[in-house]
């Protein structure tokens, strides 16, 4: 197992990913399996390689910064889950 | 109708034999009596078909008919629809409802095209069978105890089942292709930036790119010069000059140079889909096509690069995924880490927390240059080999699949097994090449395909190419018996 219960417990509070107890263990040995497949990439030569940035090599395009968008917010707002005065609701962050 | 193609439906509407609203519902009425079965779909928005189709009636009688007129489409359920939930497979989204429409269904729909539904898909897209979606796993019409592939199952399902002629995928690493050539359909993936991602729920943004699965290379001609071209919305999408695809097919393939990747034929490969593989290429040969032996050293190495790079991509962008402004939210959370860890936590699914923990693992501090930077290097480099090809080849032809349909579970307790299905597809989305897979012939009754990559926007060349093999041969005219 290339990698530690512990190891991967912390890739998930990074991730923000709850796992359940009897997940840990098939996650641990599916990821381990996975990095050492994904190692075989150290072998390859890449000395003078510059690593590749965009399929076609191309810059950003930019564009002006003007509105464009109109004021949707009541609509969109109809997907989350708790709203109050256009403003989205989450637990309590600071006291 | 429900045997003809895009093309001859068009006809058909073009000379008044069969209105778009009778089209309309005779497929309807086909998506109800096999849905169930082969759980294609995750939404059909019969009601909104049927208007659009009594609109376009309208359009044609006044003749103001556009370029797809009353013809039937479904989209995978990855593209944002206005007004319909869009789920992207995942229990995330479960409730979602697009306040948009993505470029691809906004085009498609103002060109005049009736959308029938939703197509089920791999969660996020992550996924080469269809098991990953949280809506249950599509079957192969060819047989229901296999796998239609994927992550675009529930679109080439559908198509291979003349539900529809028609359907949109999205290739991230051989999502469009695989499920083709496993469902004996056309699968076409354009060049990186050819068509807008605007809408499209995001997976690896360097990789993704938006295609259609169809029944012949003329219809995916008629479907890509529609949705081709530059969308100021996406700032990945290039200005690049849209050529009429359906006008480029009647190009004969004598004097195409077609390059044979030496290792497309190594190992790996079953002996009964290299043999038909080889029998179309014999077929392009003896209509006047020259085949050439090429190399690309470092292919061998695509799938442990893109499983660096596009884990890392979708670990940044499915952070979005949180409970706060859309989607699932977990029960009385404590605070507000415990929202987001539990939201996340049931919100989705194993393969698609495996990426995300891929991709954060990959990126976390003392890992990002032994992983990310090196398999972007990596990257470089097979990009690179096929830029080299392509100075001296037209296009590549070779496999599209490693092996024909394989069983619903067969490949789901080795992550490593499932993503091989890939090895032939995944070169294209590193390098953000063109490439389309054709039905080629039969293994065991069941579909082959061939896959033709060509250089960067040369899809003009791969359709005509494709096109002109389904003049020859026709493997495409083909389709379940279950289904007829």
């Amino acid at each position: 197992m290339s990698l530690t219960k512990l190891e991967v417990q912390q890739v998930a509070t990074l991730a923000r990913l709850q796992l359940e107890d009897g997940e840990i263990d098939d996650v641990v040995d599916k990821l381990s399996r996975i990095v050492d497949f994904v190692d075989q990439l150290q072998a390859a030569p890449t000395d003078d390689v510059l690593p590749m940035a965009h399929p076609l090599n191309m810059s950003q395009r930019l564009r002006a910064d003007d509105v464009t968008e109109t004021d949707q917010r009541d609509f969109v707002q109809q997907n989350a889950p708790s709203t109050e005065a256009g403003y989205y609701l989450v637990p309590k962050v600071i006291e | 109708m429900h045997q003809r193609t895009l093309g001859a439906l068009a006809t058909g509407l073009a000379g008044g034999e069969f209105s778009s609203r009778e089209l309309t519902e005779a497929l309807l009425g086909r998506i109800e009596r096999h849905g169930d079965t082969l759980n294609a779909f995750v939404t059909v928005t019969a009601d909104a078909a049927i208007a659009q189709a009594d609109r376009a009636d309208k359009a044609r009688a006044s003749g103001d008919a556009g370029p797809l007129n009353g013809l039937p489409i479904v989209h995978k359920d990855l593209f944002c629809t206005k007004g319909v939930r869009t789920t992207c497979g995942s229990n995330i989204l479960g409730n979602f409802v697009s306040p948009y429409d993505a470029s691809v269904v906004e085009r498609l729909a103002n060109a005049g095209a009736v959308m029938l539904g939703k197509t089920n898909m791999d969660e996020f897209a992550m996924g080469s069978s269809n098991e990953t979606s949280f809506y249950g796993p599509v079957t192969n019409p060819w047989n229901a105890k296999l796998s239609p592939g994927g992550s675009s199952g529930g679109s080439a399902a559908a198509v291979a089942a003349r539900l529809v002629p028609a359907a949109t995928g999205t290739d991230t690493g051989g999502s469009i292709r695989q499920p083709a050539a496993l469902t004996g359909t056309v699968g076409l993936k354009p060049t990186y930036g050819r068509v807008s991602r605007y809408g499209m729920v995001a997976f690896a943004s360097s990789l993704d790119q938006a295609g259609v699965i169809t029944r012949s290379a003329e219809d995916a001609a008629m479907l890509l010069g529609v949705m081709a071209g530059l969308d100021p919305r996406d700032s990945t999408s290039v200005d690049h000059r849209v050529p009429d695809y359906v006008a480029g097919l009647s190009k004969p393939v004598k004097g195409l140079k077609i390059g044979i990747v030496r290792q497309h034929f190594d190992e790996g490969l079953d002996a009964q889909c290299a043999e038909r593989v080889k029998a179309s290429l014999s077929a392009l040969e003896d209509a006047g096509a020259s085949l050439v032996e090429v190399d690309l050293p470092n292919i061998g190495l695509s799938v442990p690069t893109y499983y660096v790079v596009a884990p890392a991509e979708c670990s940044s962008n499915l952070s979005r995924f949180d409970g706060v402004r859309f989607g699932h939210r977990t029960d009385d959370p404590e605070d507000l880490l415990d929202l987001y860890c539990r939201t996340r936590g049931e919100g989705f699914g194993a393969e698609v927390k495996r990426r995300i923990m891929t991709g954060t693992y990959v990126l976390s501090a003392g890992y990002y240059d032994a992983y990310y930077l090196k398999a972007q290097k990596v990257r470089q480099l097979i990009s690179r080999d096929f830029k080299n090809v392509f100075e001296s080849v037209d296009v590549i032809a070779g496999p599209t699949a490693p092996t024909t349909a394989f069983a619903i579970g067969e490949k789901t307790d080795d992550p490593i097994t499932m993503y091989l299905n890939d090895i032939y597809t995944i070169g294209a989305n590193l390098a953000g090449l063109p490439g389309i897979s054709v039905p080629c012939g039969f293994a065991d009754g069941l579909p082959v395909g061939l896959q033709l990559v060509g250089p960067h926007f040369a899809e003009e060349t791969i359709l005509s190419c494709a096109h002109q093999y389904q003049q020859l041969t026709d493997w495409h005219a083909k389709g379940p018996e279950d289904f007829a």
